[in-house]
């Protein structure tokens, strides 16, 4: 299996817990890759808890969020449960002026994430 | 408006490529950067850039390398100004879908020009729907509270 270029996967008792290797993906082929790589998460690895800890992300795109519902849609299928975690405040908005706050399970850091999930 | 001072201007043709926009829009942040631009505000016009370039590569131009974007910019301390003009046939902006509706939450579309419009002073666009002007006045507002929507800068607001 081949080691994610965008993201890192380090386990937390049943918990997959993801990081991201960049801090901005603007670049369309980076926005691909990364939504494969969470999408392999749950239909290749078929990992059942997961939290996205959002630290390292400075910024994110309508096309990164986009890949986000397509993962959220894809754990949703696959009987999994998806918790992000660590957003700040520039991320955050971004989430809720689209209203992506509805859509997802947030909480305010990585400890209480995992005590959620 | 017509008699404010600019700090720096630029005038490009694009291609219609994938991630054609990107060096001149790192360039734009780089001279918004040396103007003394930071926080909401920056993170504001590099979003809208993000968006606005790409929507004109991909869905205004779809990906025709016979067309080019056209872009005109100002920046000063104070103000950011950018035109975004495609050669595609344009589109109906009221006619986007509204993404933040429930029943279109995990819809595709929209979300770009929700976050242009949140983020920059003032959004237009002509009537053929192929050219986007857009204005980002500083204002230094921070940005928006966890559990807190709109804030409307009330500090009573229960966080």
């Amino acid at each position: 299996m081949a080691t994610p270029r965008r993201i890192k996967i380090t386990e937390s008792g049943k918990v997959s817990v993801i990081t991201f290797n960049d801090s901005k993906i603007i670049d369309e082929s980076e926005i691909q890759e990364f939504g494969q790589e969470l999408y392999d998460l749950v239909e290749r690895d078929g990992r059942k808890k997961i939290v996205l800890n959002f630290a390292n992300v400075e910024f994110l795109s309508s096309a990164a969020l986009g890949k986000l519902i397509g993962f959220d849609k894809r754990v949703k299928q696959h009987g999994a449960e998806l918790i992000l975690s660590n957003i700040r405040p520039e991320i955050y908005e971004v989430f809720a002026i689209t209203k992506l706050t509805k859509l997802f399970v947030i909480k305010d850091d990585e400890a209480d994430a995992l005590a959620a999930i | 408006m017509s008699d404010h001072r600019w700090s720096w201007t630029a005038v490009r043709s694009l291609p219609s490529q994938p991630d054609a926009h990107v060096p001149f829009m790192l360039e734009i942040l780089h001279e918004l950067k040396r103007l003394g631009w930071d926080g909401r505000d920056y993170f504001g016009v590099e979003l809208a850039l993000a968006e606005s370039l790409a929507n004109a590569i991909h869905h205004g131009n779809r990906l025709d390398e016979s067309k080019q974007v056209h872009v005109e910019c100002k920046a000063s301390d104070e103000r950011f100004w950018i035109r975004i003009c495609d050669e595609g046939a344009g589109f109906k902006p009221l006619l986007v879908p509204d993404c933040t509706a429930d029943e279109n939450l995990e819809c595709s579309g929209g979300r770009g020009l929700a976050l242009i419009r949140a983020f920059m002073s003032h959004v237009e666009h002509n009537e053929r729907g192929n050219c986007v002007t857009m204005e980002k006045i500083r204002s230094n507002e921070p940005f928006m509270r966890r559990n807190c929507r709109p804030c409307d800068g009330d500090d009573s607001t229960p966080k």
